[in-house]
């Protein structure tokens, strides 16, 4: 169990800056520039962690807090999800619900140390942030329970493991297809990606998660960007856990079944990000509730 | 049982050597606050005695009053109720003596105690009574004492009026609970309790049984739409009396509830299908509700409603369970709702008391006069973020473990094709639609409140609290922390009380999923720890290489106060979206003109159901009967005079 607790945390450390750089490339191809080098946030992680920053007066230790808890979430979620075939080392019946509300206690600290600036803007951001979450969550819990539905299990080791490819090749695949659009949806939502959010631009006013950060710096921030890009892969395993659901006999192979699996994610992610323009702000919460109503078709489909 | 009615007569009684004392000094209080505790104590002793044995305590007394006997009964389920009563009754207690000391209070503080010991007596009553006749006794006693409470400012018109209206809606429920027992002793031929899983649903009566009970008890606890008492209520009260109330006092509705249901062999499918209806609707609304407030404990009381919702949702599946004879919905269902309701009592408590000391220290409870009081109170504010985390259900606080253990149920019975389905899987989703804004709510207040710069000059002078009011919110926060991280020293408890509900529950075919408590509490254990180090090291560092500006203001040179984020406005497009159920009022805040000048904008949420339907409904009736009134009684004699001989002729007319 240890072994695979360290196999997950180093898998996970250590590839998920990656897909920040493959999705800034991808975008980068699309507007036909060159682009930043593919392991620029590794870089920018090695120099931010080296630097000192620079604090507002007015903040207390939430400000600090926003970014520590970003940053240990995932890696505590990730012990309970399974990567490709590998089980997830701390899995136990009922951890789906753990998993969704770490999330939350990350939302709540980063929202509050936004808060904690006195900013009128990262105000702003916080506000937008847990209002679009409200809408986000009952279709990360409809999805949960077709596959719940389908599995028969408690957990996301189960959830996500062996029944998949029967479900799909079985009379469920069309519910198993909406949920993968609908988790989909949501990851662009949680993770602040365009139509919903854009992390590039440099208006205050049209950015939900980047506005948010704009006081931290040095090493808080790195950890915030390092947050970021961990909570990508690991809402993205749920993605590429559920869209290929074969498993071959060696253990290497299926694990580059599923790092080809996210890579292809991050990259449809920036094909998403070049070829859409942000959604107004009155236009998100339809999308969202469209996208919940679009989850309960899905598990009307496996019910019948 | 000797501990148990110890403690009844310690805190029924704690009030009254105050009144025989000096009206300035301190004695009297003191005398009370070490009654209650040791009332609490004996209480606690009563609980753990029942919980070691397994087996509930009886004492039965003959009561020369025809039907009724002193029958006091406390058994698992019980003590589930009676355990966060005594906590928050002793922490409340050591509270008030800073909070609301005598000396300060020369002209209601005798009374209050009085009137605070009475509720905790008869709280305690009332989840041990074992006759109709008894428990009818001790609600009504803890009824107008609540009353009493409410209205300890009532030199203040919010405070009569939120009284006054709290008096009507308790008596309307008490008028349906006496109808309920007159039904319940013709089932079952007695006034005394039946034993549970005793009495067989037939029909119409037990229908009018559930409805009669849903009624009454539901207006207690405050499920929508009767939750009407509830919000001006525990604002207008003093913050230790409102924990009281909103921890305790409103659970009684629920055990209410709980014990009705569990008299019964079977229960008809729509009783737990109406009970979850009732607790979607109050925890959606309740939560949206308290987003749109502006009163800080206003705010806190719309969440009891929420709460409550979620309990409600819980004891729902569980009675759905029963209805589909599946153990496993019961267990968790119940389970989780009677944990929600200890949870609950202690986390309400511990966010009503520091919000107390909010108050106390600024003297308003409006959120947009607040900003930047950790900087003032450092204590409160983490001990306010303790109680937020754990009201938002989030991991690690007890909050999380009883949602848990609810939305298990849910899960378990997606993968096992319980019949009766949609119902129980739609838990789900509104669980967690729930939990977002809750989440969003207390993003809010904690923000508004604590973080930032100060808005108002109030917040400046701010003060922390004496340590007597920390204290017992240290407490409060401790045991908060212990469900959270400990969850599995609960798990026996909570078979025990569920087995005394419904025997049937704890046949498992399958194993418990709650051995996945202790999974849960490494989990709790390893985030507490790496965050807490964590952000420690990441402070240190900033005494050492950090430089201090102020907040990047995108480049604007002359920010104020006034201009940070707003409660209303954070709080603005979720009220938006929610607009078909809240009707929000606005005023003003239009700019007009190429160069607007100084412009004003007011949102106000009354009540959906008091303000909207009741007063309007009310007023309309007393128009019309003053209309009748002024008709009929016109001042003329003639008109009088004729009226006595239309009486005469009638009754002539009548009799021959």
């Amino acid at each position: 169990m240890i072994v695979g607790m360290l196999i997950h945390l180093l898998l996970l450390l250590l590839f998920a800056p990656l897909l920040a750089g493959i999705i800034a490339r991808t975008k980068a191809l699309f507007a036909g520039r060159r682009g930043q080098p593919v392991l620029q946030l590794y870089f920018d992680l090695l120099r931010l962690a080296r630097k000192g920053s620079v604090i507002s007066k007015t903040t207390t230790w939430v400000f600090a807090a926003g970014p520590v808890i970003g940053l240990v979430v995932p890696l505590i979620a990730a012990l309970m999800i399974p990567f490709g075939t590998l089980q997830a080392p701390l899995s136990f019946d009922g951890d789906l619900i753990l998993f969704v509300y770490l999330f939350a206690l990350a939302r709540f600290f980063t929202a509050a140390a936004a808060l904690d600036t006195g900013s009128s803007f990262e105000g702003m951001g916080a506000a937008r942030e847990v209002t679009f979450s409200c809408l986000a969550e009952p279709t990360i819990m409809f999805a949960l329970l077709v596959l719940a539905k389908l599995s028969g299990g408690l957990s996301l080791d189960i959830l996500l493991g062996d029944h998949l490819n029967a479900s799909w090749r079985g009379g469920s695949g069309p519910a198993l297809g909406l949920i993968l659009v609908c988790l989909f949806v949501v990851l662009l939502v949680e993770n602040s990606r365009i139509p919903f959010d854009d992390p590039n631009t440099h208006l205050e006013l049209t950015m939900i998660h980047e506005v948010m950060v704009l006081d931290h710096s040095g090493p808080a921030f790195a950890m915030i960007l390092y947050g970021a890009a961990l909570k990508l892969m690991v809402l993205g395993t749920l993605i590429v856990n559920l869209a290929l659901p074969w498993a071959t006999p060696w253990w290497a192979l299926n694990l580059l079944l599923y790092l080809a699996g996210l890579v292809l994610l991050a990259m449809l992610i920036g094909i998403v990000e070049s070829v859409m323009a942000r959604l107004r702000l009155v236009r998100i919460p339809q999308v969202l509730i469209g996208t919940t109503l679009i989850s309960v078709f899905a598990l009307v489909l496996v019910l019948r | 049982m000797p501990w148990l009615l110890t403690a009844v007569a310690l805190a029924g009684l704690s009030g009254v050597p105050g009144l025989f004392m000096n009206r300035y000094g301190s004695g009297g209080e003191r005398i009370a606050c070490a009654l209650i505790v040791a009332a609490a104590l004996c209480g606690l002793g009563a609980v753990v005695q029942v919980f070691y044995d397994g087996d509930p305590l009886l004492l039965a007394w003959s009561w020369n009053i025809p039907g009724a006997a002193f029958i006091v009964r406390l058994d698992a389920l019980a003590a589930f109720f009676l355990m966060p009563l005594c906590l928050v009754a002793a922490a409340g207690a050591i509270y008030g003596l800073m909070y609301m000391a005598q000396s300060h209070h020369p002209e209601n503080g005798r009374q209050f105690r009085l009137f605070y010991g009475l509720v905790v007596a008869a709280v305690m009553l009332v989840v041990c009574a074992g006759n109709s006749l008894l428990f009818l006794f001790a609600w009504e006693l803890m009824a107008v004492s609540g009353f009493f409470l409410i209205t300890a400012d009532d030199q203040l018109e919010e405070a009569r009026k939120a009284g006054f209206v709290y008096l009507a809606a308790s008596h309307t429920g008490v008028l349906a609970l006496l109808a309920m027992f007159v039904l319940l002793e013709q089932g079952s031929g007695s006034f005394t309790f039946p034993a549970a899983g005793l009495l067989v649903a037939q029909g119409g009566s037990a229908a009018a049984i559930f409805l009669l009970g849903l009624f009454g008890f539901g207006l207690k606890a405050g499920l929508i739409p009767l939750h009407i008492w509830l919000p001006a209520a525990h604002a207008a009260a003093p913050s230790h009396a409102s924990a009281l109330l909103s921890g305790v006092m409103i659970k009684t509705g629920i055990y209410g509830l709980m014990r009705l249901t569990s008299f019964f062999s079977e229960i008809p499918f729509w009783w737990g299908g109406s009970l979850l209806a009732l607790g979607a609707l109050s925890a959606v609304f309740g939560v949206v509700l308290a987003l749109a407030q502006h009163d800080i404990k206003r705010l806190l009381a719309y969440h009891s409603v929420e709460n409550i919702g979620i309990i409600a949702l819980g004891l729902g599946m569980a009675l759905v369970g029963r209805s589909l004879a599946e153990p496993l919905l019961v267990m968790l269902g119940l389970g989780g709702a009677l944990l929600h309701v200890v949870n609950h009592g202690l986390f309400k408590s511990l966010l009503f008391l520091s919000v107390g000391s909010v108050v106390q220290a600024t003297g308003t409870r409006d959120l947009s006069q607040y900003g930047g009081l950790s900087k003032h109170q450092p204590l409160t504010a983490l001990l306010f973020l303790g109680g937020a985390v754990a009201i938002s259900g989030l991991p690690p606080f007890n909050g999380f473990i009883s949602e848990w253990l609810i939305y298990t149920g849910v899960f378990s019975s997606a993968g096992k094709d319980v019949g009766g389905g949609i119902a129980i899987l739609l838990i789900a989703p509104v669980l967690a639609l729930t939990g977002a804004l809750a989440l969003a709510c207390f993003v809010k207040v904690f923000g508004m409140t604590f973080l930032g710069h100060p808005r108002s000059d109030a917040v400046v002078q701010a003060k922390e609290a004496p340590a007597l009011m920390l204290a017992p919110m240290m407490v409060l926060l401790g045991f908060c922390a212990w469900i959270g991280l400990l969850p599995q020293t609960l798990g026996p408890l909570l078979l025990n009380a569920v087995g005394s509900w419904n025997s049937a529950a704890l046949e498992m075919p399958t194993a418990l999923p709650l051995q996945s408590l202790t999974n849960i509490s490494v989990f709790a254990w390893v985030l507490l720890l790496t965050c807490g180090v964590s952000i420690w090291w990441l402070q240190r560092r900033r005494h050492h290489v950090v430089r201090s500006l102020g907040t990047w203001g995108c480049g604007y040179q002359l920010p104020n106060q006034r201009m940070q984020y707003s409660a209303g406005s954070f709080a603005d497009t979720i009220v938006a979206l929610f607009h078909f159920g809240l009707w929000t009022r606005r005023h003003g805040g239009q700019a007009r003109g190429l160069f607007p000048v100084g412009e004003h904008l007011t949102c106000h949420t009354p009540d959906i159901v008091l303000d909207r339907a009741i007063i309007p409904a009310s007023s309309g009736i007393s128009w019309l009967f003053v209309r009748l009134r002024s008709w009929v009684q016109n001042g003329l004699l003639a008109f009088y005079l004729l009226y006595i001989a239309l009486t005469l002729i009638f009754f002539l007319l009548w009799f021959m």
